[in-house]
């Protein structure tokens, strides 16, 4: 297993650089993980963030269509947080695994 | 995951009308939009079914001819019992609810989605003439009916790829 230091803390991450301790996670952490893929967090990137957390902490698979029935933010406006792949940027920088559904 | 020759878009044809044909097509669409890849979808001949109006969220799948349907449990479903009133109805209803299970959503809420995140849905000028619609016939997300000679000039560019389904 991985490691790497963020925001001066020491977290487990695969290969891919996805977390594998999701209770490692800070929004210090999250604000460099997003600058290194060119993303600046706003209020809206945390409370996406936080669905997706709280979305994975109960079990729930995390789908694209979740996002639109969040009450959160719509698809669209996801896909201009995250630009490019939305999804797993978003689940990257949220200290989740990587989502293992097709939709 | 890094490679040498990343698709940068994907340009889907989808010629079939019954559910598992159009999902096949939306599942890869969605997919490549969300992997950040360029993505067109090209309905043509019985896809049409997909993206008009009154239709996209009432399709069907076959129970007749369809060798690899099977009853729930596993038997494989005999071809007569496909001709009984209401089968392919409820064989459908069936499909449908699996696939909610999944979070795969209804087809015009699956165009929602890719339209949402850039992928552009054209109609085949051909099939479009000869079944005789109109873009009137056609859900919000068509952004245009295009000749074949136009497919291939959206399909143009580097690491471009053309499916089939």
């Amino acid at each position: 297993m991985a490691q790497k230091i963020y925001a001066g803390v020491t977290v487990d991450v695969n290969e891919e650089g996805y977390f594998t301790n999701p209770s490692q996670w800070t929004k210090e952490i999250a604000v460099e993980i997003a600058k290194e893929v060119g993303i600046v967090l706003t209020d809206k990137h945390f409370a996406i963030m936080e669905f997706l957390r709280n979305r994975y902490n109960s079990g729930d698979a995390l789908s694209i269509r979740s996002i639109n029935h969040s009450g959160v933010i719509d698809v669209k406006t996801f896909y201009q947080l995250f630009p490019g792949a939305p999804l797993k940027k978003a689940t990257k920088i949220a200290g989740i695994p990587k989502p293992a559904s097709c939709v | 995951m890094e490679t040498l020759n990343p698709i940068k878009k994907v340009n889907i044809i989808c010629s079939k009308g019954s559910i598992e044909d159009v999902y096949a097509a939306l599942i890869m669409a969605n997919g490549a939009v969300m992997e950040g890849i360029e993505t067109n979808l090209f309905f043509t001949f019985f896809g049409l079914d997909a993206i008009v109006k009154n239709r996209m969220d009432k399709l069907h799948t076959a129970v007749v001819g369809n060798p690899a349907l099977r009853l729930p449990g596993g038997l494989r479903m005999p071809t007569l019992l496909g001709i009984i009133p209401g089968m392919e109805s409820l064989t459908s209803w069936m499909m449908k609810g699996q696939m909610d299970k999944l979070d795969v959503p209804p087809v015009s809420e699956f165009l929602d989605l890719i339209t949402a995140g850039g992928g552009k849905v054209f109609a085949c000028k051909m099939t479009v003439d000869m079944f005789k619609m109109t873009m009137e016939d056609f859900c919000e997300h068509v952004s245009g009916i295009i000749t074949v000679g136009e497919f291939y000039e959206h399909a143009a560019g580097e690491g471009s790829h053309i499916i089939f389904t």
